[in-house]
């Protein structure tokens, strides 16, 4: 009974830890399908979650506080977007540019304005995201262990999980049966069809890219009015990297990426757990090891060792029309 | 008899691209329901000419007239609007995509795709019916071999409402049953009344299908008949013209030792195609060697293999007796060593890196060559005087050595390439187009380098696509058609009309012998 | 392979001058501009935050110290960066890279300091190399062999490396009377000497390895553009068609190019650790092997511009330090911004301005008489 609670609890702090993951993934997956390396994924989180927590410091509403953040990752995507597709800049440059920018600026007003040392103030009440009951948990707490599993695992969350856990069909819905998805995806794998099929590449991927913002947007909010109760510098810790490494274990497609990102979350939360616990035959693994294992195994799919990984064709390449 | 407008009616189309004069004042008449062949050389402009009619291109001056009404035709949409569509020789498909997805890319119907696609299966099974286009629509493309590709783009097209159809080059890919197969649909195209342009350069394939053909030759039309009126002969004839030889002066050659021998030589593209089928080919001492035949047939891939840039499927290549197929000498920088020198087809994908400077290119393939450097260290002078000696030898201008390989014209980087090459004197040569881009006056004097070579003593392979330079420069012609070579012939007992033939994929003696006398 | 390339043309008949100075002042001043926004939104003074980051930077002799003591570091990893963007790739992990060359270097200093300095010094150098070297060949024989895209495999590289050195630190080497995850301090006969030991200078971290940095500037201008090896990377990077030609192979060079880059960031460590810290220490790293990115970006890859743009940055670093301390409502991620916006200009929007630059040129200089071909 004790192992099946101690799981149940383990399981619902992977999902708590998975939805900016998720969410972040999953907007990888529309500019790299459109044939756009985004790195920036990063950068893009901690503007949001920056621009989130100052708005809902003083605005006192968390929704407000999610507006401002999508529209600031909004921005930073159309920036990325217009130095990749219209000045047909290196897009690894880029986003790598966006994200130490972001990583500077976001502290930077953030001591002007709130002179906590690059930090916003804590948020309470409505600035934040609060966890929501689901109908029927009292009654539920009472039946063994499904009444548990639903009562601690399911209901209890903040809304913006729950929009992550929406968020994987809605995007595998627009990919692949939407006519924009189909176009996405065309675009990341042939341009040139899509060119000749009368459809304009550039705006094809603006548009992919306005999908990639929205959806980091409402990734990095989570992080600094749901997760945590105001913004702190580097706050993302590398997560955007950890999307991006999970979307390339996921195969660019959305159930294997939310499994991959579940996987990267469950490790996150066992890691703490599994702290000077001896294993048998391995004996006490190393924290720092668990912490690396996304990473390796993501090294370990690229290598082709856990089978092929098949980037879109196009990804990578600024397209220009060729005569 | 009613009078019906073509399908098709070009009228005084000119085309330039800088001095180039692609198409001159090209007229052209397609009927309705006909297969029309327009057959050239390389550079003849026929698919700048297909390019105009599907709004790739506008031409400078002209008139497109479609069922007799003009058409002013800017972009693709608007050739298909027009009902034109065409079917390229680089196929516009999503690999991943399945046959149906790739066809109502563009025209999906509406934002959901479940509508589009149901409305778009049951009209892709009644064209595929109608003109026995058998594809599975729901396979993904990227696993359909190339012939049946080929009928996804050829349905896109038909789903697209075209009732003239253009086909550019469409057997390049093909394996003769495929290309029977397409034939029978382009003749089951024209029954129901659709009009069909056929782009080619291949003899069998005019002769095959068309109705009408139209000839095309230095940006010219040159002839329009019926193809049941003509034959062979003449079309070749008419595709490669009489023209002014640049003749140049040349003792007759006196070969001796084979220095490369080539035997069942077959290479595989990565598609899977095999571009290169049993080549066999004997290369002496003090003779100029030139494989004529229209460019993608192999010469290409001919060149890279030698070079040792590509790996051969099978087959024997022996240099100066030493055999290097599976050998591990087999490699681009050790066959310089052993006295190769290849001039590269395209000198500015191979031959040359355009942003460095014309030095620096000299020592490209010689880096490791001891007159290059001292020690550690390049010798940076040795770079500079070979590079000042090729550029006044070959009167190359500007001429500083120090000037960005971009920074030179098209010519003078083509005689900074054959300058290198050549200049290391190698026992044998391997040249892929060499007067390309070149102007008159300089191409008589790499004429006369390369039989200087050849006096010399040194083995010279020359590709060309030229028929004047082959016919020129080489002792003997070999003819590729389709990765094999056709045939092997003197080059004086070689005419236009012969060699045309050849080129066109005509190998039977009767036709040539008849074509010599 | 295709992808993972990088291109940074040349071009032919406008002067270099303008390639390798104005377009690059251009991009500085751009983003310098976009940073005076930034303060100015603050609500302080732009131009009052010049002075005292320019004065912080060079305005009396410990600053100059600390200057050239950041710049030290910045010409490492902008050397590295730029070895590699001269065989067309990308390497973001020259961060892991100096972590591991700083562990080499705490290798040879905890375990062989019964050697005499003259040995230590060489041996420090060639474990710096080695380790820094070692762990770029992983993802440059995964991108050489396998097609696995750098960018991607140096980032993870990256994250593993820092959890490596944390783990050995915390668990290998830690020094068990303290309470911080470092080692022991390395005996005073492993330590590089500073230069304010031998010349008349206040203290400041600055010290041999400053030399070092130079000489290797030297050494990479001759290896690049005057040897052999230099000449084939080269050609890789810049036109892998034409090295097959050539028959230089594209996959040997990948990965002495990376192993080089990876060499030259491990410097880092002999600056950081045996020069600074005298002891093994966390994120000694600091985020310089992505201002390598910016150093080499700005310095269009060449030992000189490379060396301009290091100074540039180790004046920011030092002068952001000092401008963080006098305008109190500026803190020192400012300087991050900053480079972050050069980055942004140099690379990814290098085309915006170029060709307004070459169009305005050419107005001056009129039309130019060609020679007939």
């Amino acid at each position: 009974m004790e192992s099946f609670q101690l799981t149940i609890l383990m399981l619902d702090a992977t999902l708590r830890v998975a939805t900016p993951l998720i969410l972040a993934a999953l907007a990888g997956m529309f500019s790299e399908r459109a044939g756009v390396v985004d790195i920036g994924l990063e950068g893009k989180m901690l503007g949001a979650a920056f621009a989130a927590a100052a708005v809902a410091a003083v605005s006192g509403s968390a929704w407000v506080g999610l507006g401002a953040g999508i529209l600031t990752s909004l921005l930073l995507s159309a920036l990325h977007a217009y130095a990749c597709v219209t000045h047909k800049g290196n897009q690894v440059v880029s986003g790598m540019a966006i994200n130490i920018v972001v990583a500077g600026l976001a502290p930077t007003l953030g001591f002007a304005w709130f002179k906590m040392g690059g930090q916003t103030p804590s948020l309470n009440g409505d600035a934040r995201f609060r966890s929501i009951e689901l109908p029927f948990t009292e009654a539920a707490q009472n039946i063994p262990i499904v009444g548990y599993i639903y009562a601690e695992l399911i209901s209890g969350h903040n809304i913006i999980v729950y929009m992550a856990a929406a968020a994987v069909p809605i995007t595998a819905w627009i990919l692949y049966r939407t006519r924009f998805g189909l176009r996405v995806r065309a675009v990341g794998e042939n341009p040139h069809a899509v060119d000749t099929a009368g459809i304009s590449v550039d705006l094809m991927r603006y548009k992919a890219l306005a999908v990639t913002g929205f959806m980091c947007g409402i990734a990095g909010t989570y992080l600094s009015t749901a997760h945590g109760a105001g913004f702190i510098r580097d706050m993302t810790a590398g997560k955007g990297y950890l999307a991006l490494a999970a979307l390339i274990f996921g195969k660019w497609k959305p159930v294997p990426t939310l499994i991959a990102c579940l996987l990267f979350a469950f490790t996150d939360a066992a890691q703490a757990r599994l702290q000077g616990v001896e294993l048998p035959f391995v004996g006490v693994i190393p924290v720092q090891f668990i912490q690396a294992l996304p990473y390796i195994l993501t090294v370990l799919l690229l290598a082709g060792f856990v089978g092929k990984a098949h980037p879109p064709k196009a990804i990578g390449e600024p397209y220009i029309k060729e005569r | 008899m009613t009078l019906e407008a073509p399908a098709l009616e070009l009228r005084h189309i000119n085309k330039r691209f800088g001095p180039v004069h692609a198409n001159k004042d090209i007229s052209l008449s397609v009927s309705r329901g006909t297969i029309h062949g327009i057959i050239g050389e390389n550079g003849a402009g026929k698919s700048t000419l297909m390019s105009i009619v599907y709004g790739f291109y506008q031409a400078d001056s002209g008139d497109v007239f479609v069922d007799g009404n003009l058409c002013d035709i800017d972009n693709p949409q608007g050739s298909i609007a027009a009902g034109i569509g065409m079917v390229h020789q680089h196929f516009m498909l999503v690999d991943t995509f399945s046959v149906l997805e790739n066809v109502i890319l563009g025209v999906e119907g509406g934002f959901m795709l479940a509508d589009g696609l149901s409305k778009a299966r049951v009209e892709l099974e009644r064209l595929e019916q109608e003109y026995a286009l058998d594809v599975n629509v729901d396979a993904i493309v990227g696993d359909l071999p190339v012939g049946l590709r080929q009928r996804v783009e050829i349905l896109k097209a038909l789903y697209r409402g075209a009732e003239i159809l253009i086909l550019d080059e469409p057997t390049g890919v093909l394996t003769p049953q495929e290309a029977d197969h397409l034939f029978r649909i382009l003749d089951i195209l024209r029954d129901q009344g659709k009009t069909v342009i056929l782009i080619t350069h291949k003899l069998r394939e005019i002769m095959a299908i068309t109705d009408a053909v139209s000839v095309m030759r230095r940006g010219e039309m040159v002839a329009h008949v019926e193809t049941a009126k003509t034959d062979r002969e003449q079309l070749a004839e008419l595709m490669v013209g009489r023209s002014v030889l640049l003749q140049v002066e040349k003792e007759p050659a006196t070969p001796g030792e084979t220095l490369l021998e080539i035997k069942n030589l077959n290479y595989i593209d990565e598609d899977g195609v095999g571009r290169l089928r049993n080549v066999n080919l004997k290369l002496r001492a003090g003779e100029i060697l030139g494989i004529a035949g229209v460019s993608g047939n192999g010469q290409s891939e001919l060149l890279e293999v030698l070079g040792g840039i590509l790996a051969p499927a099978s087959g024997s290549i022996r240099y100066k007796d030493q055999e290097m197929f599976g050998s591990q000498d087999f490699t681009a920088r050790n066959l310089r060593k052993i006295g190769l020198g290849h001039v590269p087809e395209d000198r500015h994908r191979s031959g040359l890196v355009l942003s460095f400077s014309a030095n620096e290119c000299t020592i490209l393939g010689y880096q490791d060559n001891p007159e290059y450097n001292k020690g550690l260290r390049l010798n940076q002078n040795a770079m500079i005087n070979a590079c000042e000696m090729h550029i006044e030898k070959f009167d190359v201008r500007p001429t500083d050595p120090l000037l960005k390989a971009s920074g030179f014209s098209g010519g003078n980087q083509q005689k900074l390439v054959l300058a290198r090459e050549m200049e290391q004197d190698p026992d044998v040569l391997l040249v892929g187009q060499p007067t390309r881009g070149v102007d008159i006056g300089a191409i008589e004097f790499i004429h006369n380098q390369l039989i200087e070579k050849r006096d010399a003593g040194k083995a010279i392979l020359v590709v060309s696509v030229e028929i004047d330079e082959v016919m020129s420069i080489a002792d003997r012609i070999a003819v590729m058609f389709d990765g094999e070579i056709v045939g092997v012939i003197d080059s004086k007992d070689a005419t236009e009309t012969k060699l045309g033939l050849m080129m066109a994929g005509i190998r039977d003696t009767d036709t040539l012998d008849k074509a010599a006398s | 392979m295709a992808d993972a390339k990088v291109k940074f043309g040349t071009p032919a008949k406008i002067p270099g001058w303008i390639n390798y100075a104005i377009v690059p002042l251009v991009n500085l001043i751009a983003a310098f501009l976009i940073s005076g926004i930034v303060i100015i939104i603050i609500g302080d003074d732009p131009i009052k935050a010049l002075e005292v980051l320019f004065y912080g930077a060079f305005g009396y002799p410990e600053a100059i110290g600390y200057t050239l003591y950041y710049t030290t570091n910045f010409i490492f990893t902008g050397l590295a960066v730029a070895i590699a963007f001269h065989c067309g790739l990308f390497n973001i992990g020259a961060e892991g890279q100096a972590i591991l060359g700083g562990l080499g270097v705490g290798l040879i200093a905890l375990y062989f300091d019964w050697l005499p300095i003259w040995l230590i010094i060489p041996m420090a150098m060639i474990a710096a190399a080695i380790f820094g070297a070692g762990w770029a060949y992983i993802p440059a024989y995964l991108q050489a062999k396998r097609g696995s895209h750098i960018v991607i495999t140096t980032i993870m590289f990256n994250f593993i490396a820092a959890a490596l050195a944390t783990y050995l630190l915390v668990e290998v080497l830690i020094d068990s009377t303290g309470q911080s995850p470092e080692s022991r301090e390395f005996a005073e006969t492993t330590w590089l000497p500073f230069f304010h030991e031998y010349l008349t200078m206040p203290k400041t971290p600055l010290n041999l390895s400053f030399i070092y940095a130079l000489v290797l500037s030297a050494c990479f201008y001759f290896f690049v553009w005057h040897t052999r090896w230099g000449y084939e990377i080269r050609v890789v990077g810049q036109n892998e068609t034409a090295a097959r030609y050539a028959g230089i192979s594209p996959s040997k060079n990948i990965i002495l190019a990376m192993m080089l880059s990876g060499a030259l960031a491990g410097f880092v460590g002999v600056n950081e650790i045996q020069g600074v810290q005298h002891r093994l220490i966390l994120d000694f790293t600091g985020g310089y092997g992505f201002v390598g990115i910016a150093v080499a970006l700005m310095g269009r890859n060449h030992p000189v511009g490379i060396f301009l743009a290091a100074l540039l940055f180790g004046a920011l670093y030092q002068g952001g330090t000092e401008l963080a301390f006098e305008m109190r409502s500026i803190n020192k991620e400012l300087i991050v911004v900053i480079q972050g916006l050069i980055i942004l200009f140099s690379g990814a929007l290098e085309h915006m301005f170029r060709p307004k630059i070459e169009a305005i040129y050419r107005r001056i200089v009129g039309p130019q008489m060609v020679e007939a071909p």
